[in-house]
Formats: C-alpha cells, structure tokens, sequence
C-alpha cells in the first residue's frame, strides 16, 4: 500500500453540472473510520454522480476531496483505487464473456506482467479473499453464466481484491431478491467491522438495518445528515421526498365478489419457456372489474411467462384467455392490445419504451396508427404534442422537455412514461409486472395510487411482484405462484407475511 | 491430369492465396474486438501494396536493390498504422459513425493509391518481387512438402502469427484489455483502463496487418501492382472476422475455405473442365455468404459493443 490508511475523508463543496442539469450544487460530505454512512435521495438526486467524481470517473466542476486532512486529486479510478477507494456500481461492472478471474485481472495491475497475464496469482488473491469474508465464487466461471446474486459478489470480491478498504455500495440491493438482499446485508454488517462504507439506497429498512449515519440528498443538495437510530423510516422518507410519505392501502370491502368468470379469464394455461421447459403448468386465474389481484412468488416461477402470454408476446400450448369475453389465448399482441390489455412490463428499459424516442413519441406509440395521432399515413404532431403536454403534468414527468430521448430519464421517470401511456388508454384489464422495482418512494407511492385509482374506476388489475409489502397494500386477493402453478388464492386481509412467504417457498400446508 | 494431382494443385495454390486474407483478417480481429470495425481495411491495403511496391520499382537498378523488398514492406507497414491511427481519430475522438468512416477510407486509400500510381507509374509493370524460400528437408515431404514448406517467407510468417495473436488476445493483459473495451467499455473504464488508447492501439495494429497484407499482394502474389488489385480481399477479411468468431483460429480457417474455393475455381478454368466459368468465378464469393449465413449465431462469443463509440458521461 503507497498510501496511509483512510481515517477520513471530506468532500468539500463539490458541484458537478451537465447539460441542463445541477446534478451536485455544492456538496459537503465527512466519513470517518469503520463506519458505515447511508447516502439516501430519489433517483435522480445526485448520488451516483457524487460516488462518481469520488472514483475519478467524473472530474467535479468545483470542490476539493480531502483524505486524512490533505487534499487530494482523482483524474482516473486507478487513482481512487491507489488510496484504497472501490466501488460496487448498481450496473455490474463485469464484462460477461470473460472469466471471474479475467475480470479481477483487468483491474489488477500487478498481475499485468511484460507479455504475460498472470492469471494464477489472481485466482489466488480471489480464493483467499473470497474465504476471509466467506463470499464463495468460482474464479473460473463465466460471468454470463452466473445468477445476479453470483454477480454482485464477484463485484464485492473484485473490489476487495484491488485493494479497497473503503467501500462505496451504490444501490447494491435493487437487483436482488429479498433473499439475497438478507444475505447481503448481514455481510455488510460483518465487513464494516473492518472497513469504511458508503451504502447507497433509497431502501429506507436497508438504511436502518445496516447504517450508523445518515445524509440525505435532494435535487443535488444535502438537506439532512444524522444518527440513523434516532430517526424512523418515516421521518427519513418525508426528508427524502420533501413531503411526508404514506404509502396508500386498498380499502376492501365486504361485498363478496360475484362468481362466474372474472373480466379477465385465464383458465388452465401452459406454456413454455426460454429452455423448453414448462414455465405455466396450468394456470387459472379470474380477475374481477374493479379489483387488483396480486401475484406473490419468488420470480422464475413463471411470472415473466404468464405476463407476456397474457400480452400476445408468447403463445401459450394449450388454455385460454379471455378479456371481457373476448378470446385472445395465442392472439397477437396487436390484438390483445384492441381488446384493452394495458402492460406495465417487466424490463421498462427495452419492453415499456424505446429508448432513443423522445417522450411524446413513446407516449403514442401503442396507437399510433389507429387513434387520433395520425391521419392518411401522416402524422399529426400538434395533438401528438398536446397528448405530451397534458400526460407530462398529469403524471408528474420530470423531464427537460418531451422532445427528450425517453431512455435518458431515470428509471421512475421512465416508468411514469409508461403508466402514462398505458392508463391514458383507459385499459379494461391491466398487467403490472414488479412496477416499482428500483424506484424511490415517491415514486412508489405515486404509482400505488394511480394503480388504485384504476382499480376505483372498475379495471382489473393483475399485480405481479416480489415486495410482499407491495402486495398485501395493495391487492383485495392474493394469489401465489410456485413452479408454474398457483398453489392458493387468500384474501388480502386474511394475508400475512409469514403465511404467504411459506406458500411462496411452496409449502401449501403448515 | 489425374485427379490426386488435380486436388493436390488446388491446395498448393490455395495455401499461399489464404495469406492476404489471413494477415488483413488478424489485424481486423484486434480491432473489432476492440469494438471497432474497420470497413476501411480494403484502403489500407491498396496503399500498402502500391507503397510497397514503389521501391522495387524504382530501386531495381541501384546500390538498394537487395533491401528493397524489405523497404516496400516496412512502408506498407507504416502507411497501414498511419491510416489506422487516422481512422481511430475519426471513430474514437470524434465518434463518427464507424460504417460511413469506413468506406470513406476505403474510397480514400484505393483513390490515392490509384492516382499516385497512374501519375508516377502508368502501365503494368512486373517487379521481381520476394521469392520463394523452400525450407530445406522439409519441402522434400512428399505431398506436405510443396503444400506447406515451398513457399515465400511472408506465408510462413501469416501463419506463425495465427498463434501469436491468439495468444497475445487471450493470454497477455493487453489482450485482456482490448477485450474489455470492446465488450463492456464502461466496465473497463470503471476500472481505470483507458478504453480510447486501446481503441487507438488496436486499430494501429489493424492498420499495421492490412498494409502488410496489401504489401503481400503486390510483392509476392502478383508481383505487380493495378488499380482492382485488392479486388474486394478487405471486405472478404472483415466478414472472416464474423464468420472466425473473432477467433484468431477461426479466421485462418475462414481464410483458407475461400482461397481453396478461390484456386478450385482457377483449377476448373485451367483443367479445362466443361462449367461455365462465371460461376466459377462467383464460387468463392458465394460461400462466404452462405457460409455467414448458417453460422452459428452465439451471443456470448464476441464484442457486444462493437460499433458503438464510447462516452463516459453519456448516460444509459
């Protein structure tokens, strides 16, 4: 190690512009030894730029990063990583069709040796850094072929394995399932015995399960920084948000609901999926108007498949489909689409919308050719950019205009694109595939409520997610999916944590 | 002619044709795993064999002559790093669209090479050229002795690389680089790898192979330089590139399954056998794309990024 140990490190007045944008408007920011700071904000608040120009990888407009009192200055992540900084960066940083090995090596700079790679003293520093902190990995896999939670400890072990005794995390947890996030943060709690961290998150129980401090970003600025124990997740939300935050629920009523077939009627589907394996195995489901139906299961069990049949993005083997009568089993999407399906998707950055469109043509597009936006083969941009207008205010899209790329905005700016979009078709039916993963709570909170709103005006609402939270907030039942087969449908009163997270773990009967 | 000669012509012609595609497809493996295709390697090529057949020319009568061949070849060389290093400013520093930037030094190269030669030069002239250099022993094996061991030095040397590049792509750390920067760039330069000077290296070393390449065609296998005398061998090594799945490996064989398409189809002409000839001559350009076609498609093989120019605050 060239340099001394990190008993802290100051950011001082950093500020950092793009075009159009303040991301950072003059930062100050303290960590000390073996601590682990929480840096929490909206998407789109800073935080990333800020970790940013902390590795070298963004040079700050103005401010000074001082490490143990003396200024220093980072013009290339080599340099961060020279003073024991590494970074986990929410986007794995992993080039796929390279090994475990190969990968620490590109980072690894004495193993660069004259006309060689010294891949053998790689793998030897990964195998003894994966054991002292208990993060088995196989130097020797391709990364491809790796599970995300595989992926991030390779991140965890490669930045270990450079050197880094102070560790930034930027939203370690948003691609995880919460079985691994579990794992993942009793490791973090381990680890920051030994080194310094700066978590990342707007995961306020992640925040307060892990940090000893907290500072909290909005819009470019630290506008809070405290002790985390002394501050409920509520109170961190309203700081976060500027507002207070309270998470709407469905209010059930008591009526019992009628029989016979749902508005949306699935009945004993199969499909398959990407392998060839049988991803629905005979699923049944009734959604009626006026109801969201949640569907809780670890994902992989056939959420993704059931979505995209229901859309006429896959065609099921055998089963039916229907939408207020109409039968759309193995249809196209163009024509489940005509029936009045709306589809939040999964993966918002290339099913909801295409990136390199600008907001008010990703707002048109399911009806492009047939609604009022286009006449004899022509578009007609004056209602095409009122359409924008309005949806822009209705739905709160944060965007520098509605001629920007759609693909620049942040990911809850993204996703209000597309309920945007999607709601402002009036759908009869409506499939939410996981719609607030990775968004901040005032995010969440806005999507919750628009969600509940349709369902007021008589939609029916087919919710699919992993947050049980999300779930039991806002479903009137509860379905749960295991190996391609509903296992049992409850009440979402009757509902609770622990029932639901055995029936997701297939247990049908304690 | 009997058939075990007819067959056995076609490989000894084959061999040393293989050898323009296999150096100009080498250098064109390096860039696009660098994640830079680089159309322009036909330019490249007709100026390295117009440059490199400039001292031959000229110096036939005087004191040089003996060093001439060398001379041409390390011009050939030198133009080729100078194009490639042209190009890498174009794609890399200004991000220009890598297919246009592309043609556009293909059109710029054979232009100039074109010119300067009906200018400087005028009609077809012969040099003498390199000459072939047996390996002594080997190139008396009965069959794999005039296949393999009877040839000039250019084609031993083409095939020794074939080892070397692999190596250097898989087993050196700047191997390991240029395939960082092609596949996940943001990965590479998370991890402070200066993804530009790759870029920039790797399209030198390109722009070295296609001028050594084009230096092949006029000195050892023509012996002679003309406008059309590249004939298309530039984009023939790009899509070998494709077709090797930026293995060095799969190229040679890329290039070898052409050029032993290429010297059945002369053998037929020559043989006098009854086939119309324009097919023939079609042959080997219609294999190389049937063969691209039904390749296999896999995903994680190659640069992902290939094409793309790289910006680190551009976002998504």
């Amino acid at each position: 190690m060239p340099f001394e140990p990190i008993r802290s490190l100051e950011l001082r007045g950093i500020t950092k512009r793009f075009p159009g944008i303040l991301a950072c408007d003059h930062i100050d920011l303290t960590v000390g030894e073996h601590s682990v700071r929480a840096l929490v904000g909206e998407n789109g608040a800073g935080k990333t730029t800020l970790m940013n120009i902390l590795m070298g990888l963004y040079q700050p407009d103005e401010g000074r990063i001082l490490i143990n009192g003396r200024e220093v200055r980072f013009r290339s992540p080599n340099d961060a990583f020279a003073h024991g900084i590494g970074m986990v960066h929410q986007h794995f940083m992993l080039v796929p069709n390279m090994t475990v090995a190969e990968n620490v090596a590109l980072g690894m700079k004495s193993s660069h040796r004259p006309g060689r790679l010294d891949l053998g003293s790689v793998r030897k520093r990964i195998l003894e850094i994966s054991e002292r902190h208990e993060l088995p990995v196989n130097p020797d896999a391709y990364v491809w072929q790796l599970s995300v939670g595989e992926q991030q400890r390779v991140e965890l072990v490669k930045t270990l394995c450079l050197g880094a005794r102070f560790l930034i995390l930027d939203e370690p947890t948003s691609a995880l399932t919460p079985q691994e996030t579990d794992e993942l943060i009793e490791l973090l709690k381990k680890m920051s015995r030994e080194l310094s961290v700066i978590f990342i998150s707007h995961k306020l129980h992640e925040v307060k399960a892990l940090s000893d401090t907290v500072s909290i970003l909005r819009r470019g600025r630290i506008v809070f920084e405290g002790r985390t124990e002394d501050h409920s997740p509520a109170d961190l939300a309203a700081l976060m948000t500027g507002h207070e935050v309270a998470l709407p629920c469905v209010e059930c009523s008591d009526a019992p609901r009628p029989g016979g077939p749902g508005l949306l009627y699935v009945r004993d589907l199969r499909v398959r999926g990407d392998r060839g394996n049988r991803a629905l195995d005979g699923v049944s489901l009734d959604v009626y108007s006026g109801e969201i139906l949640g569907l809780a299961g670890v994902s992989g069990n056939g959420q993704r498949e059931l979505a995209e049949t229901l859309n006429g993005l896959r065609k099921p083997e055998s089963g039916s489909v229907r939408l207020d009568g109409v039968e759309l089993g193995g249809c196209g999407a163009d024509a489940v689409i005509a029936a009045g399906m709306g589809y939040i998707p999964e993966d918002r950055n290339t099913e909801g919308i295409v990136p390199s469109f600008s907001v008010r043509e990703n707002l048109v597009l399911k009806d492009v050719g047939t609604g009022g936006w286009s006449r004899a083969g022509f578009l007609r941009l004056g209602p095409i950019s009122r359409n924008a207008a309005t949806l822009r205010e209705s739905f709160d899209i944060r965007c520098p205009s509605v001629d920007t790329a759609a693909g620049s905005l942040s990911g809850g700016n993204i996703q209000k694109v597309i309920l945007a979009r999607e709601l402002s078709r009036r759908p009869k039916a409506l499939v939410a595939v996981y719609p607030t993963r990775g968004l901040d709570m005032g995010a969440e909170e806005f999507i919750h409520k628009q969600l509940l709103a349709r369902r007021a005006e008589g939609a029916a609402i087919l919710l699919i997610s992993e947050e049980l939270d999300e779930i039991m907030n806002l479903s009137d039942r509860i379905a749960v999916i295991y190996k391609g087969r509903i296992l049992k449908v409850v009440p979402g009163r009757e509902a609770t944590k622990r029932s639901l997270g055995l029936l997701m773990a297939g247990v049908l009967d304690e | 002619m009997s058939a075990g000669s007819f067959i056995l012509n076609i490989l000894i012609l084959g061999v040393p044709f293989s050898v323009a595609l296999l150096l100009a497809g080498l250098g064109e493996t390096i860039n696009q795993r660098a994640g830079v295709f680089n159309l322009g390697c036909e330019g490249i090529m007709a100026m390295g064999a117009f440059l490199a057949f400039l001292p031959p020319y000229f110096l036939a009568d005087t004191p040089l002559a003996g060093s001439a061949n060398l001379i041409g070849l390390l011009l050939a060389i030198g133009a080729g790093v100078l194009l490639g290093l042209l190009f890498a400013l174009v794609v890399v520093t200004f991000r220009a669209p890598q297919g246009i930037a592309g043609i556009g030094l293909q059109m710029l190269g054979w232009g100039t090479a074109g010119t300067l030669f009906r200018k400087y030069v005028g009609g077809v002239t012969g040099v003498a050229g390199i000459a072939p250099l047996p390996i002594p022993g080997l190139s008396r094996i009965p069959i794999l002795g005039p296949i393999l061991f009877n040839h000039n030095p250019l084609v031993y040397l083409a095939f020794l690389l074939v080892p070397v590049f692999w190596y250097v792509l898989f087993k050196t750390p700047w191997g390991l680089k240029v395939r960082a920067v092609g596949t996940y760039p943001r990965a590479a330069d998370s991890l402070g790898i200066p993804v530009a000077r790759v870029r920039y290296q790797a399209l030198a070393v390109g722009g070295a192979m296609a001028g050594l390449a084009g230096a092949y065609l006029s000195l050892a296998q023509a012996k002679m330089f003309a406008d059309d005398l590249i004939a298309g061998r530039g984009f023939i090594a790009v899509a070998l590139v494709y077709f090797g799945r930026w293995n060095p490996v799969g190229v040679l064989g890329g290039a070898l399954l052409f050029s032993l398409a290429q010297s059945l189809q002369l053998s037929i002409q020559v043989a006098g056998i009854d086939f119309p000839y324009e097919f023939a001559v079609m042959l080997p350009y219609a294999l190389v794309i049937l063969v691209l076609a039904l390749v296999r498609k896999s995903r994680m093989a190659g640069p992902a990024e290939l094409g793309r120019p790289f910006d680190r605050e551009q976002r998504v």
